[in-house]
């Protein structure tokens, strides 16, 4: 039987995968890309927690984690769409139309 | 053999994570997400979730990755000279540090919670998927409406976010 703890540790490292990879990358793309490994790990979590502890609510989670992965994905690629069409910026940190 | 398995999705699901921030290529990247992806869904094996097995290789393999690297194509983005952040070092200090300190925290932490209902038997009895669908459709009905009026909401601000731009005078009736 493999301990929950190898599983929250694998949790762990990919969710800090990805935040590296939000903070460290300039690509908008790859910046979404972070953000669904980060909800990947968000996941292996809950399922993990959910085998070990006998309860259907941690697949739930997962689930409508899935949903909500699918739906940042297609309004995040519309904004970047929007972003390159405007030529307003090439890069993550060069984006400060909201900045004041 | 399960501590094979398990060893072995955790190592190509970790070192496919690092490839994804590390690689220069965006397509690249966007190649190892989705071995990150489909190891992830090999976790969801041993863990007895079949159903969300399926799940993660239909929809996020499947549908999520393929609408990247469509947008990817569509742009023809320029792999840079410089395509990390220009403070990367200090960020990568720190991401290190708090996984350090997480990874102590873990393996220290003694692990105990209420046990639930739905142990492997009972689950088998009934059939991973039926197990799922019956309580998706009892206890959460009310979050699966609210997550299909999210997606709804999602696709028209994607749309309209999207769409391409008409002149004023032709848009003048909107």
């Amino acid at each position: 039987m493999i301990p929950l703890s190898a599983y929250v540790g694998l949790s762990f490292i990919l969710f800090m995968t990805g935040l590296l990879g939000v903070l460290i990358r300039r690509n908008f793309i790859i910046v979404l890309m972070s953000v669904e490994i980060m909800l990947n790990a968000a996941n292996i979590n809950l399922v993990a927690f959910s085998h070990y502890l006998s309860s259907m609510a941690g697949q739930m989670a997962a689930l409508f984690v899935i949903a909500i992965a699918a739906g940042e994905a297609a309004v995040g690629l519309a904004i970047i769409i929007v972003v390159f069409r405007g030529k307003i910026a090439t890069n993550v940190d060069q984006i400060n139309l909201l900045k004041w | 053999m399960i501590y094979l398995l398990f060893g072995y999705f955790a190592t190509v699901s970790i070192l496919s994570g690092i490839f994804t921030i590390a690689l220069k290529n965006p397509v690249h990247c966007g190649l190892s997400l989705l071995s990150l992806l489909l190891h992830v869904a090999g976790l969801f094996v041993l863990l007895n979730a079949e159903f969300l097995f399926a799940v993660q290789i239909i929809v996020y393999a499947g549908a999520i990755l393929v609408l990247y690297l469509f947008v990817l194509m569509l742009l023809n983005l320029k792999t840079e000279e410089q395509y990390l952040h220009k403070k990367y070092p200090f960020f990568l200090f720190a991401g290190v540090a708090i996984l350090g300190e997480l990874l102590i925290l873990v393996f220290q932490t003694p692990y105990g919670g209420a046990q639930g209902a739905a142990t492997p038997e009972v689950v088998l009895q009934t059939g991973p998927s039926h197990a799922v669908g019956i309580t998706m459709f009892s206890d959460y009905l009310l979050l699966f409406e609210i997550v299909g009026v999210f997606l709804l909401g999602a696709i028209i601000g994607a749309i309209v976010l999207a769409k391409t731009p008409t002149a004023p005078a032709a848009g003048a009736d909107r």
